[in-house]
């Protein structure tokens, strides 16, 4: 496959594939139906790379972490780590978790309110049996901004502050000495003035320790942020992915478009109607086509291609670095 | 006059180790048919604001200064009273719609009890006003049968809307009205607020942290630090030129895409909120500015006029107007 070899540093500091979806698709059972939540991704993260994966609650952006958390099994297709396949016995995906770290929005509620900050971000460390402990606790503490960090050892969560909390949690990913983190809405559950802190932690521990992260978020100023690249998620695919400055500035398909038009301060907005749809009920044709604005103007028909958009599947993106749409129009005007 | 004056409004939380002043003499105005944005981060004390206005607080906080609706003072108002003035003059749409909604009880017989209880609709005129409601919030009317957990966050939302709506009130306070939602569906439920207030004619208070989505929805905005309103101004000129420097770090925390200057630069305030029991001497803010002088820490500030229409409690913007004058 040539995904694999032409994946690798796109962008600044990004190095060889570590992280890879391929082909791959998650289903569950939902109400006697099936639930295509992730309906066939090409995804790859590059060593040193950000990536943020964006979409709409229910678009399967958390299914997808998960799936490359080793926390879902895939239908079919597989989670690649480190040019292998996923290994989805006891012991290999135990080993696999020290390599990619989880850190879950919320801090507050993946917490526990009666573990101090030391036993918090200790727990990896114990569970895997590493030694000194409280060594690997101390350098996770302040390589997440808590220093000294001897002073938060004894603190309570209750005693922190909401950033302070999630300086924890990525302290209690970091103990592990992962070289990936797959962050869910990271800073959703924050206040402004935290927010930019947190992200500025995330592009420090890229810049120091060469970490790779997976960033899922509803946030596209967070991608502009932080990211280098970035994959829009539409209903179990990704739609559109590339640079960021390139997808974000000059985005090709209908609902990237959308997403950034309603934006404050935006000058035009596109106001999709309705929420997203259901996974269980994937609209014929292209997925996104009974909410697209191109579509709906007239302006797909102008251009010969509104019959493909309503009946023709379009093929599943591969993980290449630039920019590219799922988008029959978008097609026909490059 | 004015629809709604503060005037030096206090909130002291009584709690066993002490007095809390979780909002320390805010003074406001708004109009009729205007949108005031509050701005500020947790223990700002713009929750505490909105709720004092329609005296929802717990019994152990004690309300201080003038709070004149209408010309009427809701601080010294009779309980019948207060309740007649709740829903019927001024409603509240709160955040997380999860929670605000009876999980057992069919929306349509939620959004008309505020009617029937004010009598101001028998049953069969409130089914058609709760129609009319969700209609107006974009809901179709057949979901008035339907339970809260039918509905997804947004379609909840609308609910809360015109649940606040239902007895047409002047005024309206919107606290973190779309936080937990998503762009898109966010971008409806502004919108939906927006239309409401510029059609109806009626008064918006919004509380967000989020400062880009104040200065899109609303004509004026005061951010809180520390329990008090440390600038206040039109919201285009606050969002885009701050004068003070905690209003700027707000401002600059939720970027413009597209902007270079943003891009690989999230910019944060360092440090936190302080402590309302033990809040700094002069500038409460002085220990987490940037521009922070010596001074600071035993000055005194005040609102000062900052420009014209605009007031900003720092005294950079207040050496900004001696000089420009």
């Amino acid at each position: 496959m040539t995904e694999t070899s032409t994946a690798t540093a796109p962008v600044g500091t990004a190095g060889a594939t570590l992280l890879e979806a391929r082909d791959l698709h998650v289903e569950f059972a939902s109400r006697g139906r099936r639930a295509r939540a992730v309906d066939g991704v090409n995804l790859a993260v590059g060593q040193g790379e950000i990536v943020a994966l964006v979409g709409e609650s229910g678009c399967g952006k958390t299914t997808l972490a998960r799936t490359l958390l080793g926390l879902e099994r895939p239908t079919s297709g597989e989670v690649r780590y480190d040019g292998a396949s996923l290994d989805y016995t006891t012991k290999a995906l135990r080993a696999y978790r020290r390599q990619v770290q989880l850190v879950l929005q919320d801090p507050t509620g993946s917490l526990n309110p009666r573990h101090t900050v030391y036993e918090a971000v200790a727990e990896g460390p114990r569970i895997h049996g590493l030694p000194d402990e409280r060594d690997i606790v101390a350098t996770a503490l302040s390589r997440a901004g808590l220093r000294p960090p001897e002073r938060f050892f004894q603190r309570y969560p209750h005693e922190l502050s909401g950033g302070q909390r999630q300086r924890v949690v990525i302290a209690g990913a970091l103990a592990l000495n992962p070289k990936v983190l797959v962050a869910d809405e990271p800073v959703a559950s924050l206040d402004a003035s935290v927010r930019g802190e947190i992200l500025a932690l995330l592009l420090r521990l890229r810049e120091e320790l060469g970490l790779s992260a997976l960033v899922v978020t509803h946030d596209l100023g967070l991608a502009w942020n932080i990211a280098d690249r970035v994959a829009v998620m539409y209903l179990g695919r990704i739609v559109e992915s590339g640079p960021v400055e390139q997808v974000l500035t000059a985005p090709r398909h209908p609902y990237t478009q959308a997403l950034l038009s309603v934006l404050p301060e935006s000058p035009e907005r596109i106001v999709l109607t309705g929420e997203p749809p259901d996974p269980t009920r994937i609209p014929a044709g292209c997925r996104f086509h009974a909410r697209c604005h191109v579509l709906a103007s007239g302006k797909a028909e102008e251009a010969g291609v509104a019959e493909r958009c309503r009946t023709r599947l379009l093929d599943i993106l591969p993980a290449v670095p630039d920019a590219q749409a799922a988008c029959h129009y978008a097609e026909t005007v490059s | 006059m004015s629809l709604l004056e503060l005037d030096d409004v206090s909130v002291t939380y009584r709690i066993a180790s002490g007095e809390v002043p979780a909002v320390r003499g805010v003074s406001l105005t708004l109009e009729a048919g205007a949108a005031l944005g509050v701005a500020g981060e947790s223990g700002s004390g713009k929750s505490t604001l909105a709720m004092a206005l329609l005296r929802l607080l717990p019994k152990d906080a004690k309300i201080g200064g003038r709070i004149l609706l209408d010309g009427e003072d809701v601080l010294t108002m009779k309980w019948g009273r207060m309740r007649a003035v709740r829903w019927a003059e001024a409603s509240i749409v709160f955040q997380g719609a999860q929670h605000g909604l009876n999980p057992v009880r069919r929306i349509g017989d939620q959004i008309a009890e505020p009617l029937l209880v004010h009598n101001l609709a028998k049953p069969d005129a409130a089914r058609e006003r709760v129609a009319e409601l969700l209609d107006a919030v974009g809901l179709p009317a057949w979901r008035a049968r339907s339970y809260p957990h039918e509905l997804s966050g947004g379609q909840r939302q609308r609910v809360m809307i015109a649940m606040a709506l239902a007895c047409s009130p002047r005024l309206i306070i919107a606290d973190e009205p779309t936080t937990a939602l998503d762009v898109m569906v966010q971008a409806q439920v502004l919108s939906l607020i927006k239309n409401l207030v510029a059609e109806r004619g009626i008064s918006l208070i919004m509380i967000s942290h989020d400062l880009s989505v104040l200065a899109d929805v609303c004509d004026q905005l005061a951010v809180m630090y520390a329990g008090r309103v440390v600038e206040h101004g039109p919201s285009h000129e606050v969002f885009h030129d701050a004068k003070h420097p905690y209003s700027r770090a707000l401002a600059a925390a939720f970027p413009t895409v597209g902007d270079p200057a943003s891009r690989m630069a999230p910019k944060g305030l360092g440090g936190d909120p302080p402590d309302p029991m033990d809040l700094p001497g002069g500038c409460a803010f002085h220990p987490r500015c940037p521009v922070a002088r010596d001074t600071c820490a035993e000055l005194d500030v005040r609102l000062w006029p900052a420009g014209p229409g605009r007031t900003a409690a720092c005294v950079h913007a207040r050496v900004e107007e001696e000089v420009g004058s």
